[in-house]
């Protein structure tokens, strides 16, 4: 049976991931706590934080705040500030190979590539996610009625991948064959970088507030409905054609964050009461994590090496799962 | 699904619109510097000229967003569902928010994006749109835009402002333009934007439990009611020179069919429309088709709908609101024994069918019973 260490923050949890194998929670308010061994805060954002994401690549924890700035650390004790623009809020962060860096502020997407000075590219429209490809040429940008291609080396036009509605944060799959985008209307949108083709991906009750791909890129978890969906993308086609697998099914509650297993085709499901399932992809094999809670579960992050699960919650409700117990 | 601690207590949202001019900003820094106890988060289009004193202050850039579901009235203000989303995962920083928008601005959007983004619906709720009128200038507005007059017609509250600048004659012409774009809304005169607050705020406007209870235009109807003369603040008679007390023809209530709409206003340069419609108990069965496809194909057409219906069988009193194509009923509370069970529906817009409306309304009447 797992065992819980419980943990109780007086905000908001937005993110939640392992710092030099340490747990962390990024809350709202702008701090980082460390609770394990010694409670310990560290202030990223005066003020509060709008967007903290785990940097995979660089193995750090990125953030953006309403003090305009983008700050990283990577083990918890110190935070670098790597960009400030002044009181405008940062309202995306994205992590790429080689320490590149990318944040968002109203209609301006920025690039912090190594040993190139701090890259503008503007937009006609609010830019509400971006994204760097794996081999971190490209980043790719959300915004309304699609998503920008850009060679930030270079000062080539983007390419523009069009589709009607609001995009709001953009992932690419970890080949790097396909971009894809959640959207403001309950859907998911894709394209193959290739050749733009298109893919739609829709039947969600709710809004896609949480996403995760799993160890090879097989599948694109993803919260928004009494399930958790996953697109299969192994194919040329991607999901094209394709039913999704549903796991973790429940008739009274919504899944409000998914996080694939680092290693195994597995995945840890949260939902609106508080509930956390680990579930097999193979035979839909479910596991109970965590029996509830006061609020939706918000962020959750494996550690690499697959045994604990820290989570998040809305209301400040946290903990580290231990799997083994 | 289990609703969040927030969910139980969801902000309130006050929406301030106007011209460039009209006084929003002052309202606002009246709002803000009175001993209230109450802590504001500001959203705003721009720092203007005239600084805002206040903690929290959220510069956002006007951003229409449309939905990509083949509705082009289902438009959201993209920039208010992530400033507010981000204001809102932080407990206790403030207790309410203020919306000031620019003078050009579509508050359709606005107000939807309180009904269809479900985050934001799910954190808030929007108390009232509450529109700033420059009583000396707004003639001229209303040539020029369209927006000044959506402004109005779309307004719970409209604060006549600027009156130290108009004789009483301008301003009483201003203020009868005003009724005649919204019937609806509560009206103040001030000067520099001051006011009781209470008039301004915790209006509850869109909340169902209150629609059309501190409705000026229905209040008035109740008043008339006990000398047997009932009849809708906009039918053709003109309420807006006149004493009330003086309706001069006299026309009886005969149940469902009675129905008033200015299908063309008297006021030049105006193009909105109020359509009020009366009648007795409805058939659920035939009322909710015909309002469904009524606001799916009218959508477009209709600013705001607001109505209190009294079905056949039912001992409470069914409340509607909507915006666009997005309408929203409920139960209120049992009629009392002192009211006479009416049906009340109230629409604003452009390019309404007055008769349309009323035979459509007149066709979900309940079945008289015969007589036991």
């Amino acid at each position: 049976m797992p065992s819980i260490a419980a943990y109780e923050f007086a905000d908001f949890v937005e993110t939640a991931c392992f710092l030099k194998d340490r747990p962390a929670f990024a809350l709202a308010d702008g701090t980082l706590r460390l609770p394990a061994g010694g409670e310990k805060a560290l202030t990223l954002h005066e003020g509060g934080l709008l967007a903290a994401v785990y940097d995979g690549f660089g193995r750090r924890l990125l953030s953006g705040g309403e003090d305009g700035r983008v700050v990283s650390t990577s083990d918890g004790e110190s935070a670098e500030e790597l960009a400030s623009i002044g009181r405008k809020w940062i309202g995306a962060v994205a992590g790429g190979p080689n320490g590149a860096v990318g944040f968002a502020s109203g209609r301006s997407a920025y690039v912090l590539a190594a040993k190139s000075p701090l890259k503008e590219l503007a937009h006609p429209r609010t830019v509400e996610g971006l994204a760097f490809s794996p081999k971190g040429l490209r980043v790719a940008t959300a915004h309304y009625d699609g998503a920008s291609l850009f060679f930030p080396a270079t000062d080539a036009v983007p390419t523009m991948l069009g589709w009607k509605g609001a995009h709001l944060d953009a992932s690419f799959s970890p080949d790097g064959r396909f971009l894809v985008t959640i959207m403001q209307e309950n859907a998911l949108h894709g394209w193959r970088v290739d050749d733009g083709k298109h893919m739609r991906m829709t039947g969600y009750p709710a809004k896609v507030k949480d996403w995760s791909w799993s160890a090879k890129g097989k599948f694109l978890a993803t919260s928004g409905a009494p399930a958790a969906i996953l697109w299969p993308f192994s194919g040329k086609d991607g999901p094209m054609g394709k039913a999704p697998l549903e796991l973790g099914t429940r008739g009274d509650s919504m899944v409000t964050a998914v996080a694939c297993h680092p290693a195994e085709d597995m995945l840890a499901i949260g939902y609106q009461d508080g509930m956390i399932l680990a579930v097999r992809f193979a035979d839909s094999k479910e596991a109970l994590l965590r029996r509830g809670g006061a609020s939706p579960v918000r962020t959750m992050a494996w550690h690499g090496a697959g045994g604990l699960l820290a989570f998040g919650a809305e209301n400040g409700e946290a903990g580290v799962v231990d799997i083994a117990g | 699904m289990s609703e969040t601690a927030s969910a139980a207590n969801p902000i309130p949202v006050t929406v301030l619109t106007g011209y460039l001019g009209s006084g929003k900003t002052t309202l606002l820094n009246r709002i803000l510097s009175e001993d209230h106890g109450r802590k504001y988060a500001v959203i705003v289009n721009e720092f203007g000229e005239i600084g805002i004193d206040n903690d929290l202050i959220v510069e956002s850039d006007e951003e229409i967003y449309e939905m990509n579901n083949g509705c082009v009235c289902c438009t959201v203000r993209g920039d208010l569902v992530r400033v507010v989303e981000g204001l809102t995962r932080r407990k206790g920083r403030f207790d309410a928010i203020l919306v000031e928008t620019t003078g050009l601005a579509d508050p359709v959007p606005v107000a939807q994006t309180f009904f269809m983004d479900e985050d934001v619906r799910a954190k808030t709720q929007l108390d009232a749109v509450v529109a700033l009128v420059d009583a000396k200038h707004l003639p001229l507005r209303l040539k020029d835009s369209r927006e000044a007059e959506d402004q109005i017609a779309f307004a719970d509250v409209v604060l006549l402002n600027k009156t130290d600048l108009v004789t009483a004659e301008e301003l009483a012409k201003v203020e009868a333009t005003v009724r005649a774009i919204n019937p609806h809304a509560v009206i103040h005169r001030t000067e520099r934007a001051s006011i009781d607050l209470a008039k301004v705020l915790g209006q509850g406007a869109f909340d169902l439990n209150r629609v059309l209870d501190d409705d000026p235009a229905f209040l008035e109807e109740a008043a008339h009611a006990h000398d047997d003369h009932v009849c809708g603040p906009d039918c053709d008679h003109d309420h807006h020179h006149h004493d009330h007390a003086h309706h001069g023809h006299d026309h009886s209530h005969h149940g469902h069919d009675h129905a008033h709409g200015d299908a063309v206003s008297p006021i030049h340069d105006v193009t909105v429309t109020s359509i009020s419609l009366r009648g007795g108990p409805l058939d659920p069965k035939k009322f909710f088709p015909w309002i469904q496809a009524l606001t799916q194909e009218q959508g477009p057409n209709i600013l705001r709908l607001k109505g209190i219906i009294a079905f056949d069988d039912d001992p409470d009193r069914y409340v509607v609101q909507g915006v666009h194509m997005i309408i929203e009923g409920d139960h209120q509370r049992p009629w009392r024994d002192d009211e006479a069970k009416l049906s009340r529906l109230v629409f604003i817009g452009r390019q309404l069918d007055a008769e349309e409306l009323e035979a459509g309304f007149a066709a979900c009447a309940a079945k008289v019973k015969a007589p036991a």
